[in-house]
């Protein structure tokens, strides 16, 4: 487990090593404060909550959490520098797990740096800090289950345009299903339970539960086995995908 | 040479990669113990760097056995590597880290602590001549300090058993010289296998060269009975003459020597 700790030190480092984790951490700052303020009209709901800033914040995941899946392995493979670290005694398992974390870390950081909203919201009014509290709770067990995802397509391939791509269609597929306009799409010869288990597979259904203030054991449950799966099928791919 | 042999510190026997319908290494063996350097030879695409890959443990054979140091590369690769200095073709690294990050990185990986991490640091980049660049990112090097960043990774924890790929590629010839005394030094007590496409290279730090053809051993034997093969009236670079002669013609017989 050592190994771990290694490998997500020197992944996280990574991320800070070039100016690009800045850029990156600006670019979602601004944008959470656009959709906040602006689109979620923070100020003229009348009301002190973050509401609008969890509402949003599925999409900005859709776009921003891909940009940090895609390198994970792709990078590694286009660099060759995933023959040194499998050829160090140091687990595949314990390498994805190492990458995983020092991912998610860095999207914790990323949110992290979103509580000013939270401290606007107290200045302004009288938030539930508890609702504030779970909904960061859940958006973070979301962008971990996003990145598990996304570092898994990203082991598919050296190229990480496609890698983003990749993503940005899985995490669409998996939000898309739990919109409430969903059920009309689909076609009406599909069985209710069918549609009610995309719905469930839906990241967005647990997400928002998870909005409400109180924490259902079943959706950390939901979006920890998503990560335990993506990360399992994520070593699986790299030793099927490493040689070539 | 009249003791018994040692007990080989690696041991591969019938190794094959299929990559696809391309059959890049078709039964090979190699089998290197201390104090042996082995020149694995032959020419681009013959099954070199595939057939190292399988040794490192970095890819699975698709039949055959390793063994380093008596354990299975297969069965528990985690302590087979522990045994093994490896230095992939290219000499990848992390291009944002410095030389100083990456060994640092390389030292924790191999379990050093932090003195003895500094003390075996400081004397590889005496070593391999890296204190002007100690603290330059990787991707400011040139081929050649790339390649001796490699060459310190791959040595870091005095491996008992080395693979390198073609290590003196891109190095100037006092580095070719110096890496090459390096090697022969650390040969005494060391299994090495290095691939190279200067067969001058042979003569100067190999005791055995093996060639490899189209995934199969066309030679294996000392660099004197590589030369051997040359008819006496060839006189400059004879090893060029025996090399293209065994791996141009169909006929070529396997292990002449061995
Ligand atoms: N990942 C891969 N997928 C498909 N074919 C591969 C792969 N890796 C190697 N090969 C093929 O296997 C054969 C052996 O390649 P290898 O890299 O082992 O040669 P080499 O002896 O190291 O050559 P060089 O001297 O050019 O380094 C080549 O035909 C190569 O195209
Ligand atoms: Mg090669």
């Amino acid at each position: 487990m050592s190994s771990v700790r290694t490998i997500f030190k020197r992944e996280f480092a990574g991320y800070f090593a070039t100016p690009l984790a800045a850029v990156y951490l600006v670019i979602f700052l601004a944008l959470t404060g656009i959709f906040t303020f602006n689109m979620g009209a923070l100020y003229e709901s009348g009301q002190a909550s973050l509401r609008p800033f969890f509402g949003y914040l599925p999409q900005l995941f859709l776009f921003l959490v891909p940009a940090i899946a895609m390198r994970i392995w792709a990078e590694e493979r286009r660099l060759g520098t995933v023959e040194l670290l499998m050829t160090l005694p140091v687990s595949v398992g314990e390498m994805v797990i190492g990458k995983f974390l020092a991912a998610w870390a860095f999207a914790g950081v990323a949110l992290l740096l979103t509580t000013p909203l939270w401290l606007t919201v107290s200045y302004l009014g009288d938030p539930d800090h508890g609702v504030i509290l779970t909904g960061y709770f859940g958006s973070l067990l979301m962008a971990g289950a996003f990145l598990a995802v996304g570092s898994c397509l990203s082991a598919l391939t050296k190229n990480q345009v496609i890698a983003f791509v990749l993503c940005l269609i899985a995490f669409f597929a998996l939000l898309l299903s739990g919109y409430p306009g969903f059920s009309e799409l689909v076609p009406g010869w599909l069985p209710k339970v069918v549609v009610d288990a995309l719905a469930y597979l839906s990241f967005l259904t647990h997400y928002e539960a998870l909005q409400k203030g109180v924490i259902d054991l079943r959706d950390v449950f939901f979006f920890a086995s998503v990560i335990v799966a993506a990360l399992f099928i994520n070593t699986l791919v790299l030793d099927w995908k490493k040689a070539d | 040479m009249e003791e018994p042999p040692l007990d080989p510190y690696i041991d591969a026997h019938g190794l094959r990669k299929e990559f696809g319908s391309i059959l890049a290494v078709d039964g090979v063996d190699l089998v290197v113990r201390p104090g042996e350097v082995l020149g694995f030879l032959g020419p681009n695409g013959a099954g070199k760097s595939t057939t190292m890959k399988m040794v490192t443990g970095f890819l699975e054979p698709t039949a055959g056995t390793i063994r380093i140091l008596g354990a299975d590369m297969l069965a528990d690769p985690r302590q087979a590597k522990r045994h093994i200095g490896y230095l992939p073709e290219g000499a990848p690294a992390w291009p944002d880290m410095t030389v100083a990050e990456f060994l640092a990185f390389i030292a924790e990986v191999r379990g050093f602590d932090r003195p003895a991490a500094a003390r075996r640091t400081e004397e590889l980049v005496e070593l391999v001549h890296l204190g002007g660049v100690f603290h330059q990112t990787i991707e400011t090097l040139s081929k050649g300090f790339k390649r001796r960043v490699g060459l310190a990774q791959a040595i870091y924890h005095d491996p008992p058993v080395l693979v390198l790929d073609e290590p003196t590629d891109g190095l100037d010839p006092n580095q070719k010289h110096e890496v090459r005394e390096l090697i022969r030094r650390m040969g005494e007590k060391k299994a090495i296998v290095l691939s190279t496409h200067i067969l001058e290279e042979v003569e100067a730090v190999c005791t055995r060269a093996v060639i490899i053809n189209r995934g199969r051993t066309v030679f294996d034997g000392s660099p004197d009975e590589l030369d051997a093969q040359a008819p006496t009236e060839v006189e400059r670079n004879r090893l060029d003459w025996v090399f293209r002669h065994i791996t141009t013609s169909d006929t070529a017989v396997a292990g002449d020597a061995a």
